[in-house]
């Protein structure tokens, strides 16, 4: 049997020989011939073209040289713009209802059955508030920001995107696709790592999954909102502060893209060099967006996944925040220890304690960094009767009232802004590294791309924090 | 449920424009589709989706499934294999979402999943979406994978855009050139799947006759080459069902089927239908390609 199939083999390889080198070619173009002469049968085009095409007219428009990029940043700018805006009134509402109204009730609930003062902690103050407090801050701007994402994606723009970014990821010496796995980055960056199959070489294949964390993602954008909103757009009269804060937003989420093309760059010049490959980027066509359906789906598929896994990662996380918050240990809480101890450190990056310890209890999921970050504030600067105690997780009702608690904390602008820097930089999530490692198979390269963005992060909000204390005098 | 494909493939003519009775007629069973989600279990037959990327393989995949894989209008939206089910016909279908790719030569890690799936997990129907309004473009895709199976329904998608570009494609003439069922659909809005539908349950029950179109290489020395590799592929491997296609891709040195040949797994293909339940996904391999 097993002779059999070498003898296959064998006249294979003599036959190759019979019928010229140029066979692949041959049947390639004897391929296209008929696919050609069958098309050719079956389509009849009318005698006369129309004069006007939309779709040229739109692509010569959003992916020409002149105004592709201001278009792009335009749109993005509106979309943000939108979503700050409008998230505000809805925002307020889930608040009242599930912290204001709910909260209390529960209280009295629990105290009237008599439940022990540490299960009533653990369970309300720490799981409840922590998951309450998700819904009610990522929820409006993750059901305005995700449909306008998807109706854009559905139109068909994305794609014009990764044609305008195309010739320059090719200058970076990377896969002109990884225009394409960016974008997708841009939803969720264990899917944008997954999406890198398409490019067939191992070495650009490897550089887009590496620097495809520095596409924010779900997790991070409703994050990026909030500290814009808080620290930027408050500093502006409040009739700019939406659209300021949007623009800073989006000044975030193009630097995640000029580190995509630094680090590639890096990367092919160093530890993985090679050649370039080249591939033809299809342009598909303009469609009329389905806006009930959009609606729906990205409610479905980007939304509740979303706000599902926050969930997820909130309760335990709430639980945890409440615990050490509530564990003594020489009269000061465990929590306040570890703050204690990276503080010098945060402050030296322009951070601080607090901001560090939310990173590390944020690694399954970004998306609960900024209910850690104020929970631990409050905490530590002693809170003066705002929020409940010690270790509760609390929403306040405008950004000011926010901004003041920060900077009763010690927060500076400069904490805003290296927040928001080092929330584009820092170590991807868990599953995202999880992900990484399944496609490449290899704990080396998980490794280089989970620690390299988080000292990358070190050094840049270092170096923010140095010019900025020497220029502003801090 | 013992529909052996190769006693089908071996009746096949006998079954040649037969309609058994009223109950495998199309019209009986328009509005009959269950949508069962990820449900999968007990099914009869397995159907997969190939087409070009951007083509509404997804689309066509929620509609028929009820799941909502996500979609999006752009190419290589899908790179992993989606599976979901539905019922048509008292028949419980397995329909497998392949990544969409311009060709089955297995450049990549997309097309050889796509390649490898419609070769090694040998569906009862291959579904080519296909984009009327890039014709020309869709047909090699189509035209290599007739090479491989003749097991294939051609879902003649996005016909609203061609109508946009004032193009007319004529289904019927394009169903004789090919010979295998082709069915205009608008997958965005839900037309054209009660056709889609029957003709898959045609091509599974086997009661559609393919005569599938072949790429004519005009070159004698190749002809003769091929001829003389069919006689021994058939020898070794007698229930191969395509081994034109297998003597074209030794002749052209393609690895992955050298390896099938050397180590005896297309062999394999000769499975029954009841022998390849629940084995055909393990077929599918998964190289990664990266050096530690």
């Amino acid at each position: 049997m097993k002779s059999n199939h070498e003898k296959i083999l064998k006249s294979a390889q003599d036959l190759r020989w019979n019928i010229g080198a140029d066979f692949h070619e041959k049947t390639m173009e004897a391929l296209y011939t008929d696919a050609t002469r069958i098309a050719d049968r079956a389509v009849t085009h009318p005698d006369e073209k129309p004069r006007f095409d939309l779709d040229r007219t739109i692509d010569k428009l959003v992916t020409s040289r002149v105004w592709g990029f201001p278009l792009m940043i335009l749109m993005l700018t509106f979309v943000f713009w939108l979503t700050i805006t409008g998230a505000n009134l809805p925002s307020g509402v889930l608040y009242s209802l599930l912290i204001d109204k709910l909260h209390p009730l529960l209280k009295a609930g629990a105290a009237s059955i008599g439940m022990p003062w540490w299960l009533d902690g653990v369970l309300i103050d720490g799981a409840y508030l922590a998951t309450a407090w998700v819904v009610s801050v990522m929820l409006p701007p993750m059901a305005i920001f995700f449909p306008l994402f998807t109706l854009l994606e559905d139109f068909g723009y994305l794609p014009r995107v990764a044609f305008n970014l195309d010739h320059i990821f090719r200058k970076a010496g990377a896969h002109g696709k990884q225009s394409l796995s960016m974008v997708m980055g841009f939803g969720c960056n264990a899917a944008g790592v997954i999406s890198t199959r398409i490019i067939d070489s191992p070495r650009e294949r490897l550089i887009a999954i590496i620097t495809n964390n520095f596409s924010l993602c779900n997790g991070r954008w409703p994050t990026q909102i909030l500290v814009a909103t808080i620290f930027i757009g408050t500093m502006v009269p409040a009739h700019l502060g939406g659209l300021i804060s949007a623009m800073s937003v989006v000044a975030i989420a193009l630097l995640g893209v000029l580190l995509t093309f630094g680090v590639s760059w890096a990367l092919s010049r160093t530890i993985l060099k090679g050649e370039v490959s080249t591939f033809t980027l299809e342009l598909p066509p303009y469609r009329p967006p389905r806006i009930l359906q959009t609606l729906y789906t990205s409610m479905i598929d980007r939304t509740l996944v979303v706000l599902w896994r926050a969930i997820i990662f909130a309760l335990p996380a709430g639980i945890i925040l409440w615990t050490s918050a509530n564990l003594m240990v020489g009269g000061v809480s465990v929590a306040e220890h570890l703050v204690n101890f990276l503080n010098p450190f945060g402050l030296l990056l322009g951070l601080n304690g607090v901001i560090l310890v939310a990173y590390i209890v944020a690694i399954p999921a970004n998306e609960i960094v900024i209910p850690t970050i104020l929970m631990l504030t409050v905490m530590i600067s002693g809170g003066n009767g705002i929020g409940a105690g010690s270790g509760v997780m609390f929403e306040l009702e405008s950004g000011l009232a926010t901004l003041n608690i920060l900077t009763q904390g010690g927060w500076t602008l400069l904490t805003g802004v290296n927040l928001m820097l080092f929330s584009l930089i820092h170590n991807p999530c868990s599953t995202t590294i999880y992900t990484i490692y399944k496609e490449t198979g290899s704990a080396k390269w998980t490794t280089i791309a989970s620690l390299m963005p988080v000292v990358m992060g070190f050094v840049i909000t270092f170096f923010t924090a140095q010019i900025w204390r020497l220029i502003a005098g801090w | 449920m013992a529909k052996e494909k190769n006693n089908i493939a071996q009746e096949e003519s006998n079954l040649a424009g037969v309609n058994a009775d009223c109950a495998s007629c199309p019209v009986h069973h328009a509005a009959n589709l269950k949508k069962l989600g990820v449900d999968m279990e007990n099914w009869d037959f397995v159907v997969a989706l190939a087409g070009n990327p951007n083509t509404g393989k997804s689309t066509v995949f929620n509609a028929l499934t009820g799941l909502r894989q996500h979609t999006g209008n752009w190419p290589g939206k899908t790179v992993t294999r989606a599976e979901g089910g539905f019922e048509y016909a008292d028949n419980r279908y397995k329909l497998v979402d392949l990544p969409g790719t311009y060709s089955l030569l297995a450049t990549s890690l997309d097309e050889e999943i796509a390649r490898d799936f419609i070769l090694f997990g040998q569906p009862d129907v291959t579904i080519v979406v296909v984009d009327a309004s890039r014709l020309e473009r869709n047909l090699n895709l189509v035209l290599q994978v007739l090479e491989i199976t003749n097991r294939v329904v051609i879902a003649l998608n996005l016909m609203d855009e061609a109508d946009r570009h004032q193009m007319k494609v004529d289904h019927r003439r394009l169903a004789r050139d090919l010979g295998v069922p082709v069915v205009p659909t608008i997958a965005r809005y839900n037309e054209g799947f009660e056709d889609l539908l029957a003709a898959i349950h045609e091509v599974a029950e086997g009661e559609t006759l393919a005569k599938p179109y072949q790429v004519k290489y005009d070159n004698p020395k190749l002809d003769r080459a091929v001829s003389q590799l069919v006689t021994q592929i058939e020898e070794a491997f007698p229930q191969v069902p395509n081994a034109r296609w297998v003597a074209l891709r030794l002749l052209d040195g393609d690895e992955r089927i050298i390896k099938a040949v050397e180590d005896g797994e297309l062999g394999e293909l000769s499975y029954t239908r009841d022998d390849l339940e629940g084995a055909s996904v393990t077929h599918v391999s998964h190289k990664s390609g990266f050096a530690q």
